[in-house]
C-alpha cells in the first residue's frame, strides 16, 4: 500500500492525529488485564500483515512529520545525537541495515543501488537522492548514524559490547520517555537502568542483559514498553522537562480523552555485523485515550491495568497524580465483561460496551 | 505481550553452503571454503567470529565450532582452517577424511565471542598453533581501517607454521614468528612492558599459553579488561555416565565419545547452545542433585557454581553414582 503521510505537529498546536488505520494497528501493549515487568522478549521476524511488527523498521503515516520534529530538536540541542569515536563502524553497520531493510520492505518508498563501494540512496518521502562511498565519512553530510537516523522513525541506542556488558556509546535520542543520552553516554547496562524501581530486585536486568549479549546476527529480537504522555509530545526529555512537565497539570475531566496519550515503545535489537555492536531502536507510538476507547477490548483492559498498577510503577511512569482522573474517565468504558487474551483489539468478535453513559 | 510469539531456536541461524575448496596446508591443517548453495551473499562478520559446522557422520550429527578466518568483508566465501586431532572425538577427522569439494553442509551465522575492542589504540595478538585462525580475520579487518596491530605467533616447527609464509610476505614488519623446535619463545615481559597506553592484548592458543599471558599481563599491571582470550575446549571423551532429566522425566546414558549436550540432543531434549566449547554460557544447566564428582571443563561458571550448582553440558562430564539435572 502507499502511505498517505500526515501533515501534523508534535508541539505547539499538537495537530498530531491517528487515522482509523493507525488506531487499528496501534501496538497496544497489554496482553492481559494486568501488568508487571517481564523481560518479555520474542524474536523480531515479522508479524501479522499490516501490523507494526511486520517490517524490520516500520514506516507509518507519521514518518515525514516525525522527521521534521527530529530536525527541530537537533537544531535546538545537537547533543541529542552523539557517537564516541570507536562507534563509527557501528554507525555504518546501522546505515546498511536500515537502507537494506527499508529498500526491501518498502520498494515504492526507498531505493538502494550499489556499485562496489559507491552507494546511491533514494528516500522518496523526504525527497533525498544521495550518492556516497560506503565507509568513507567524508562523502556524507553527517556521520553515518546521524545521517540514517535523521531518516528513520524511533530513537536509536548503539551499544558497544565488551567485558560481558553493554555500553551506551552512541545514539540518536529525540523521542524519549524522560531519559537523556547526554547523561547516559558511556554508561553500562546496569548504570543506565539504575533509576528503574522494582526490576533490579526482581533480577530482571541480569536476565535481560544475558539475553541481549547473546542476540546473534540473523536473529533480531523485540519487546514492548509503555508510559503515559499528556499531549502528543515526542520529545519528553529531561532537558525539556520545564516545557512539558507542567503540561501534566493541564488535564481536566473534559479534555482528558483527547489530551492523555498512551505512549508505547516497540523496542527491537539487532546484532551489527562489522562492529559486533548491538543496536537498540526504540520506536514510539502515541494514541489518545479517546481513540483507544473506540476498541471495546482496549477500553475494558486499560481501565483494569491503570487501576491495579503498583504505586511505584505509576510514580516512575509519571502519572500517579493524574491516576484518579484517568480512572474516572476510563471506568466509563469498563462494563466488567471478560476480555479475550492477546494484544489485538478483535473489534469483530469483542462485545460492544454494555454500559449506559 | 505476544504479537507473534516464536520460540528461540537452539543455536544460531543456519546457512546452507557447499564446499568450494579444500586446501591442505601442512601435515595437520587443512583449509575449507564455503559458498552459499542459493548463490546469495554470506553475511559480513566481525574479526574473531566463529561458525558452527554441522557434520553428518553416518547418521551421527556432529557440531563443531571453527573461527572464520577469511576477510570479513568477503561475502562470497567463508574459510575455516581445521587442525586434525587424531585423539579427538572425530569431528576434525571427519572434516579431513570425508569432506570434499562440492559437498553440501550447514553452517551457522557468525557468532563473535572474541571481538576486537574498537577503542584500542593498538592491538597485540598472541597466537599459538591453530590459534592463529581468529587473528587472520581480525588482521584483515584492521588492515581495511588502518588499524595499529602486531602479531606474535608461536609454532612448533617451520613445517607446521600455518599461514606463516603468507603473513610474513604481506606484513613483514608486523608479524613475529617463534619456533618451538629452535627453542625460540615469545619475549612476553618485554613486549608487555613497551606498549603505549590503550593497547589491548589478545591471545588464542593452548590453555597454558592463555594462562601465561593473563598472569604475566596482570603482574605487569595490565587491566584485565584489556587482555582478551578465546579458548574453545573441544569436548573430551570420558567414561560413560547416566543422567536423570527431571523436566523431561527421562533417564539417559552419555556415551564415551559424546558430550552430555549431544546426548540430550540425541534424546530429543532441546537445550540452547551457541559455541559448544564452554565459553558462551548458553547451555548452562542447573544441577538438581548429585552423588559423585564433576569434571568441569568450561570457562563460564564461577567456582561456587561448579561446586554442585550448575554444569555446562557442552564440555563437562560426571563420574559417580547419580546425577539429576534441570532439563
Amino acid at each position: 500500500m502507499t502511505i498517505q503521510f500526515n501533515d501534523e505537529t508534535f508541539r505547539d498546536d499538537y495537530s498530531f492525529h491517528n487515522s482509523d488505520w493507525a488506531i487499528k494497528r496501534f501496538p497496544f501493549p497489554f496482553h492481559e488485564d494486568s501488568y508487571m515487568y517481564a523481560v518479555n522478549m520474542e524474536q523480531h521476524r515479522g508479524g501479522p500483515e499490516g501490523s507494526v511488527y511486520e517490517k524490520r523498521f516500520d514506516v507509518d503515516e507519521h514518518y515525514v512529520a516525525e522527521m521534521r520534529d527530529r530536525a527541530m530538536v537537533l537544531a535546538d540541542d545537537p547533543l541529542r545525537c552523539q557517537s564516541l569515536p570507536h562507534m563509527t563502524l557501528a554507525g555504518w553497520d546501522l546505515l546498511e541495515l536500515i537502507m537494506v531493510s527499508k529498500s526491501e520492505d518498502y520498494p515504492d518508498l526507498f531505493e538502494l543501488h550499489h556499485d562496489a563501494d559507491q552507494w546511491r540512496w533514494v528516500n522518496k518521502p523526504l525527497g533525498i537522492d544521495d550518492t556516497f562511498t560506503f565507509l568513507d565519512e567524508t562523502t556524507l553530510p553527517y556521520g553515518p548514524m546521524e545521517y540514517i537516523t535523521r531518516q528513520t522513525q524511533g530513537d536509536f541506542c548503539v551499544l558497544d559490547q565488551r567485558e560481558e556488558n553493554l555500553w551506551m556509546d552512541a545514539g540518536m535520542v529525540t523521542t524519549q520517555a524522560d531519559w537523556s543520552l547526554d547523561f547516559d553516554l558511556g554508561m553500562n547496562f546496569f548504570e543506565w537502568h539504575a533509576p528503574v524501581p522494582l526490576a533490579h530486585e526482581m533480577g530482571i536486568f541480569k536476565r535481560a542483559l544475558k539475553f541481549l549479549l547473546n542476540i546473534q546476527q540473523g536473529a533480531p529480537a523485540r519487546r514492548m514498553n509503555w508510559t503515559m504522555t499528556v499531549n502528543p509530545l515526542l520529545d519528553t526529555s529531561p532537558e525539556n522537562y520545564h516545557k512539558w512537565g507542567i503540561q501534566k497539570t493541564t488535564l481536566t475531566p473534559e479534555n482528558i480523552g483527547s489530551k492523555q496519550h498512551l505512549r508505547v515503545e516497540l523496542q527491537t535489537f539487532f546484532r551489527l555485523p562489522r562492529s559486533n555492536a548491538l543496536v537498540f531502536p526504540i520506536r514510539c507510538y502515541l494514541c489518545s485515550f479517546q481513540d483507544l476507547m473506540t476498541m471495546p477490548k482496549w477500553g475494558r483492559r486499560l481501565h483494569r491495568v491503570v487501576r491495579d498498577l503498583p504505586v511505584e510503577l505509576a510514580t516512575y511512569k509519571g502519572f500517579i497524580d493524574n491516576r484518579p482522573m484517568m480512572l474516572d474517565y476510563l471506568s466509563q468504558f469498563d462494563d466488567g465483561l471478560p476480555t479475550s487474551p492477546g494484544v489485538f483489539p478483535e473489534p469483530e468478535t469483542e462485545p460492544p460496551l454494555n454500559k449506559a453513559g | 505481550m505476544s504479537a507473534a510469539p516464536q520460540k528461540a531456536k537452539a543455536g544460531a541461524e543456519q546457512i546452507n553452503v557447499k564446499v568450494s575448496a579444500v586446501v591442505p596446508l601442512n601435515d595437520l591443517v587443512t583449509r575449507f571454503e564455503f559458498q552459499r548453495t542459493d548463490g546469495q551473499r554470506l553475511p559480513t562478520f566481525s574479526g574473531g567470529a566463529h561458525t558452527v559446522v554441522t557434520m553428518n557422520d553416518d547418521g551421527r550429527t556432529r557440531l563443531n565450532p571453527y573461527s572464520l578466518m577469511s576477510d570479513p568483508t568477503d561475502t562470497s566465501t567463508y574459510a575455516i582452517s581445521v587442525r586434525r586431532d587424531d585423539q579427538g572425538r572425530g569431528g576434525s577427522l571427519f572434516m579431513h577424511t570425508r569432506v570434499k569439494v562440492g559437498d553440501e553442509m550447514q553452517i551457522t551465522y557468525p557468532v563473535n565471542l572474541f571481538s576486537l575492542d574498537l577503542r584500542a589504540k593498538k592491538h597485540v595478538f598472541f597466537a599459538g598453533g591453530i590459534g592463529i585462525t581468529p587473528f587472520m580475520s581480525m588482521i584483515a579487518q584492521l588492515e581495511r581501517s588502518n588499524g595499529n596491530w602486531e602479531l606474535h605467533y608461536a609454532v612448533r616447527t617451520e613445517a607446521l607454521g600455518t599461514y606463516v609464509d603468507e603473513l610474513r610476505y604481506k606484513f613483514p614488519n608486523k608479524v613475529h614468528v617463534y619456533y618451538d623446535d629452535q627453542s625460540q619463545s615469545i619475549p612476553l615481559e618485554e613486549l608487555l612492558d613497551g606498549q603505549p597506553l590503550g593497547t589491548n592484548a589478545y591471545v588464542c592458543g593452548p590453555k597454558g599459553m592463555i594462562d601465561w599471558i593473563h598472569a604475566t599481563a596482570a603482574a605487569a599491571g595490565w587491566p584485565d579488561a584489556q587482555v582478551h582470550s578465546e579458548e574453545f575446549t573441544a569436548p573430551q571423551p570420558g567414561k560413560p555416565f547416566e543422567v536423570r532429566l527431571c523436566k523431561s522425566d527421562k533417564t539417559i546414558q552419555v556415551g564415551e565419545s559424546e558430550s552430555l549436550l549431544e546426548a540430550l540432543e540425541r534424546e530429543g531434549v532441546e537445550a540452547p547452545f551457541l559455541c559448544r566449547g564452554g565459553a558462551c554460557g548458553q547451555c548452562e544447566t542447573d544441577v538438581v542433585s548429585y552423588d559423585g564428582e564433576f569434571i568441569h571443563r568450561d570457562h563460564w561458571l564461577e567456582p561456587e557454581q561448579q561446586a554442585g550448582q550448575k554444569i555446562m553440558p557442552c564440555v563437562s562430564r560426571f563420574v559417580g553414582a547419580s546425577l539429576e539435572i534441570d532439563r
